[in-house]
């Protein structure tokens, strides 16, 4: 097979500091090439370099035999390559429509032609058996609507070269399986799809070969069907580094205090007369499918939602609104951290100590030195590639993003940590660094709640776990009782 | 997707309003009748309802729904454009000088918009080129220009005797309607085209939807908020000019807090002040919302300082009503 383009010994740097160190990178027509790296190796930096968004600082591009020079997101729009980002690139404001067909808008005379667009928009999504109305305002789609939109752009533009950056990283289970069957199908019209993710099964269930990226550099090119799990976490994270996702067993005493109690909670919305306990030191997962309440019963318990009847008590107390909530010890890790997690132009310190204020003021004053020290110890603990605490944290990579929000509420030591899909976007070597540090706090007496929609590291973590099924608590699982994840998978399906 | 059952578990939930008509979106016609209604029923009988008193309205709204056509698009490239009414007065004071000199209408008119634009490039290049907030930047280039203003000509009036300049901009009639009223239409019929449907238009609602987003799109979303500042320059010239032509004298002192009446009407009609959502016919019933509440105060018989307490509470309340509930 040739290559329909091959990225030669990319260089770029921001502001001096290096990110990518001649990296280089091919793809053939046709095949479907994972990229793979740890938080912060360069994978978005490079593809952003292929689609115009970024200029190299040195290196060459071939495309299709000719080496060609990108100025801006419309040459790579020209030469067939279109990108699915990271962070959300859609306007919230326009329709769906007005979204796909953005900047290249079908015209009348010189004018935007928005019923053809329309027609059109509902054509391409229909292609993708994909249920949306080209009407919509974006604002008002569920995440994994939008990722079905950007996709739908991407193919308005008669893209050859599609790059999806973490594209499941939002979606449920259902939505990944739709997402891969999408992949498949594009793939057999001749498409050419660079598929970046943190998710090992998704990349030997999809991807025909995989490229490694580490600290800015490609370490290593091979068929899927020619290379291990082992290997490839060995060229992600350096030789001898263990990345394991097996449950330990820890013994809860019986006789631990009970830190969570929740008594036939209702909900305005989706969630119906939930009972369960935590105790301290337990960690208990909640698993279901996306829409089935978990971020609901999540939000309850911090307060952020109105309770129809039931209640919510920590440590015994009735708790009530989110005041306190956070008086009693609890703290939320929300799911979305662009949102919802991060002060995005601000450095990580200040991120750091927001939700800290108290610990961190002396008199009238906010301790910044305090506020840096900490950031320090987590920068170490956590291993979040930056350059330092005083970096804006919107210019990190995704997953170590992810991590700041972690670091900020640990720093609260709270009584009650509720986790909500906690390792969106976080690399293998992350991954499994986050499992250990959830592990320690619940040893060190914290009542742990988790949500996620990745079995694997559900399974790495819970004592027991809890299945929602459209609202309804259905069942409850003891560690032991799951051998598989396909047991899981069965439960969740209600 | 939306037709899922709208009970969960036996219990009815809100179905998300996608298609239902949303009342909020049109706060600003309901304001607008009710105000109307009033006016009618309360001081019918003292002329408010009079052809040449709608006119009057119409007339006095006329600067300021130039300019906030030109601040709708501006608000929604996400900036905002202070510096609008001094650079009316500027613009009026450089045609008004021009056509004394005896260089005549055309090269007064052309002078005028010159100005306009020029501060509008000063605004956008500091905007866009330094990343500079537009409130800043706006802010003290409305003070600047002012200052620029009285010094033109020592705080002293110019007279326009082109009577011609007078009539096209001022006191004359096209088939019968005024021509401040003509001038208003044409602005507000070319905005809400441009806006709606050119790719130019989807550019300004794209950059203040999602300015990232945008450029990854390929949109120059700098050389977009750049022509939204030249715009709002020129709209403030065609300002200038109709004040000049309405009172056949230019002054120094033209439009001030016109800014503000502007943005306010660009705000009730509907416009997102974050950006991303726009749109002009809203734009213009808001001119006219707030043309319409100064005159029927007037003839109400209050004095100034009633009729600022009294429209600046409907301007909360209207904005107020409109607001989506959070969450
Ligand atoms: N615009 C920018 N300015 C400064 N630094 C940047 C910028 N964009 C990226 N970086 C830095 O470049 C490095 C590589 O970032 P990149 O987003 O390419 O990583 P990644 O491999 O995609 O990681 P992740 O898996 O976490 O998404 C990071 O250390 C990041 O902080
Ligand atoms: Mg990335």
């Amino acid at each position: 097979m040739t290559n329909l383009l091959e990225l030669r010994d990319i260089e770029k740097s921001f502001a001096t500091i290096p990110v990518l160190r001649r990296a280089s990178f091919e793809l053939r027509s046709g095949e479907v090439h994972a990229l793979m790296g740890g938080n912060g190796a360069g994978k978005s930096t490079l593809m952003k370099i292929l689609t115009g968004v970024y200029t190299k600082d040195g290196g060459s591009l071939v495309f299709d035999g000719r080496e060609v020079e990108l100025s801006g997101p419309r040459d790579a729009e020209r030469l067939g390559i279109a990108m699915i980002f990271q962070e959300f690139s859609l306007i919230p404001t326009l329709t769906v429509a007005q979204n796909i067909f953005l900047h290249h808008e079908p015209r009348a005379g010189g004018f935007l032609n928005d019923a053809e667009a329309e027609r059109r928009a509902a054509g391409i999504l229909s292609d993708l058996g994909e249920d949306i109305d080209p009407r919509a305002l974006v604002e008002t789609l569920s995440v994994g609507a939008c990722q079905m939109v950007e996709i739908a752009k991407a193919l308005s533009k008669n893209a050859r070269v599609l790059i999806m950056d973490e594209p499941t990283s939002s979606l449920s289970e259902a939505e990944a399986r739709t997402l891969f069957s999408l992949v498949r199908k594009l793939k057999s019209e001749g498409i050419s799809i660079v598929y970046i993710s943190h998710r090992m099964a998704e990349i030997f269930e999809i991807c025909d070969r995989i490229t490694v990226m580490r600290d800015g550099h490609d370490a290593l090119t091979r068929s899927t069907g020619e290379v291990t799990m082992q290997q490839l976490i060995e060229a992600m994270l350096g030789e001898g580094v263990e990345a394991s996702m097996q449950y330990q067993a820890r013994p809860i005493s019986a006789t631990a205090a009970t830190v969570l109690e929740v008594e036939n909670l209702t909900l305005e919305e989706k969630v119906v007369d939930a009972s369960f306990t935590i105790r301290a030191g337990e960690i208990v997962g909640l698993a279901g499918l996306t829409a089935s309440g978990r971020t609901e019963i999540a939000e309850a318990i911090f307060g952020l939602r109105r309770i129809r009847s039931g209640e919510v008590r920590v440590d015994g107390k009735p708790v009530r609104g989110t005041d306190q909530a956070i008086a009693a010890g609890v703290a939320l890790v929300p799911e979305n951290r662009r949102t919802q997690g991060l002060v995005l132009e601000h450095s990580m310190h200040d991120n750091m100590v927001l939700p800290n204020l108290a610990r961190f003021t002396r008199g009238l004053f906010v301790r910044d030195g305090a506020g840096r020290r900490a950031a320090n110890d987590a920068i170490a603990r956590l291993k979040i590639r930056t350059d330092g605490p005083d970096k804006v944290v919107g210019l990190l990579s995704g997953g170590n993003q992810q991590k700041i929000v972690l670091a900020k509420w640990l720093e609260r030591r709270p009584r009650l940590l509720i986790l909500d899909e906690p390792t969106i976007g976080v690399d293998i070597g992350a991954k499994s660094d986050l499992v250990e540090i959830i592990r320690e706090i619940a040893e060190a007496g914290t009542a742990v709640l988790v949500i996620s929609s990745e079995f694997e590291e559900l399974l790495a973590m819970s004592d027991r776990v809890l299945v929602l099924h459209d609202g309804r608590l259905i069942k409850e699982l003891e560690r032991e009782e799951i051998a598989t994840e396909e047991v899981l998978h069965h439960a969740i399906q209600g | 997707m939306q037709s899922k059952a709208e009970t969960i578990g036996g219990l009815p939930v809100r179905a998300p309003r996608l298609t239902g008509f949303d009342w909020r979106g049109y706060i600003v016609y309901l304001f607008f009748t009710a105000v109307l209604l009033f006016f009618a029923v309360t001081i019918g009988d003292k002329g408010f309802l009079t052809v040449p008193n709608l006119f009057n309205i119409a007339r006095n709204t006329a600067m300021i729904a130039v300019i906030a056509v030109a601040m709708t698009f501006v608000i929604s490239a996400g900036e905002l454009d202070l510096s609008v009414g001094s650079t009316a007065a500027l613009s009026a004071l450089v045609a008004a000088l021009v056509i004394q000199a005896g260089f005549g209408m055309v090269a007064g008119v052309t002078a005028a918009l010159g100005a306009g634009l020029l501060v509008g490039l000063v605004n956008g290049l500091f905007v866009t080129g330094l990343a500079i907030p537009s409130f800043l930047v706006t802010l003290g280039m409305m003070q600047f220009v002012r200052g620029l203003d009285m010094r033109l000509t020592y705080t002293n009036p110019v007279p326009v005797a082109d009577n011609t300049f007078n009539g096209i901009f001022g006191k004359g009639y096209l088939f019968g309607i005024p021509s401040l009223l003509v001038w208003s239409v044409a602005a507000v019929a070319l905005g809400h085209v441009v806006l709606r449907y050119t790719p130019f238009g989807r550019q300004v609602l794209a950059t203040g939807g999602n300015r990232v987003a945008a450029a990854y799109s390929g949109i120059r979303v700098n050389r977009t908020k750049l022509y939204c500042f030249l715009l709002s320059g020129a709209a403030a010239a065609l300002a200038g000019l109709l004040f000049t032509g309405m009172m056949s004298t230019a002054r120094y002192n033209y439009g001030t807090g016109i800014e503000l009446a502007a943005i306010a009407a660009v705000i009730l009609g509907g416009t997102s002040l974050f950006g991303g959502r726009g749109t002009i016919i809203g734009t213009f019933v808001g001119a006219l919302l707030i043309g319409t509440i100064n005159n029927g105060l007037i003839i109400m018989g209050l004095d100034v300082s009633e009729q600022n307490m009294v429209a600046g509470a409907i301007i909360i309340l209207a904005v107020a009503f409109g607001k989506k509930p959070a969450r």
